[in-house]
């Protein structure tokens, strides 16, 4: 459950990167739809943050110890918001930039999150 | 109007935005696993992990230069960037040389290779954003 739901978030979170990416060659600043993919992003990082915490609370052990994976699922969900409101106060393709940047960053958080679970 | 040239320099308009996430990234990074680390096994890497613990303090002071903006933080901005760049190349340096001195890895062991070299690229790309900036300033 827990790693259908990273690989989820990882692949979204790609799209969402590669997405803005696209925006910021065409010289555009993130739009409402920008936001309606991040909010999706999001979305699907509270899920997980929700199951990982259900998880540890039904007593399963992720391999590499539980405050690192309660770290990592805590920056997983602050990820992309945070660039999102950044991109707000930045109205140019340097925000859809910035945007991208998280949706990559939050991939890698997710390949770590995978590694932490321990597959 | 005088209000216009009050107003510090904005250190975060275009590309600095980008800067400032990736420094935010660095920082939060940084910070928290040296914390992590400190907190439940220092004696295994003391130096590595006070190192780790340093790198997320310069950032998070470049962090906040940059969102404070002006002169005076652009030039603590780039002394901070070169500071952190001779840092990657030290510790890069010398992880490679005596890896007993470095039981487990820095942020910046081997140049930073575990977080994609971002922590060499960042300095460089960041003292040239904060070198231009100064050229479209007008005091």
């Amino acid at each position: 459950m827990l790693n259908a739901l990273t690989l989820v978030t990882g692949v979204a979170a790609l799209l969402l990167a590669a997405w803005c990416g696209w925006a910021a060659y065409r010289d555009q600043p993130t739009k409402d739809w920008h936001f309606i993919g991040m909010a999706v992003v999001s979305l699907l990082a509270v899920v997980q943050l929700v199951v990982g915490i259900v998880q540890l609370a039904r007593g399963e052990k992720p391999d590499q110890g539980t405050t690192i994976f309660v770290a990592y699922l805590l920056g997983a969900f602050a990820c992309v918001p945070a660039a999102g409101f950044m991109s707000l106060a930045e109205r140019t393709r340097w925000g859809s930039v910035t945007v991208a940047a998280g949706g990559v960053v939050l991939a890698v958080l997710e390949v770590r999150l995978y590694d932490i679970w321990g597959g | 109007m005088t209000a216009v040239e009050e107003k510090p320099t904005r250190l975060i308009s275009g590309p600095g935005m980008l800067l400032v996430w990736f420094y935010g990234v660095m920082v939060v990074g940084a910070v928290s696993r040296s914390a992590y680390q400190i907190a439940t096994d220092f004696q295994r890497a003391p130096l590595a992990y006070s190192l780790s613990a340093v790198a997320g303090l310069v950032y998070g002071f470049i962090t906040y230069t940059l969102i404070r903006g002006g002169e005076t933080a652009r030039r603590a901005a780039l002394v901070c960037c070169a500071a952190e760049l001779a840092g990657v190349l030290i510790v890069g340096t010398w992880t490679l040389v005596d890896r007993s001195a470095f039981p487990d890895a820095t942020v910046w062991s081997d140049y930073g290779m575990g977080y994609i070299f971002i922590p060499v690229l960042l300095p460089l790309s960041a003292m040239y954003w904060l070198r231009k900036a100064r050229n479209t300033v007008t005091p």
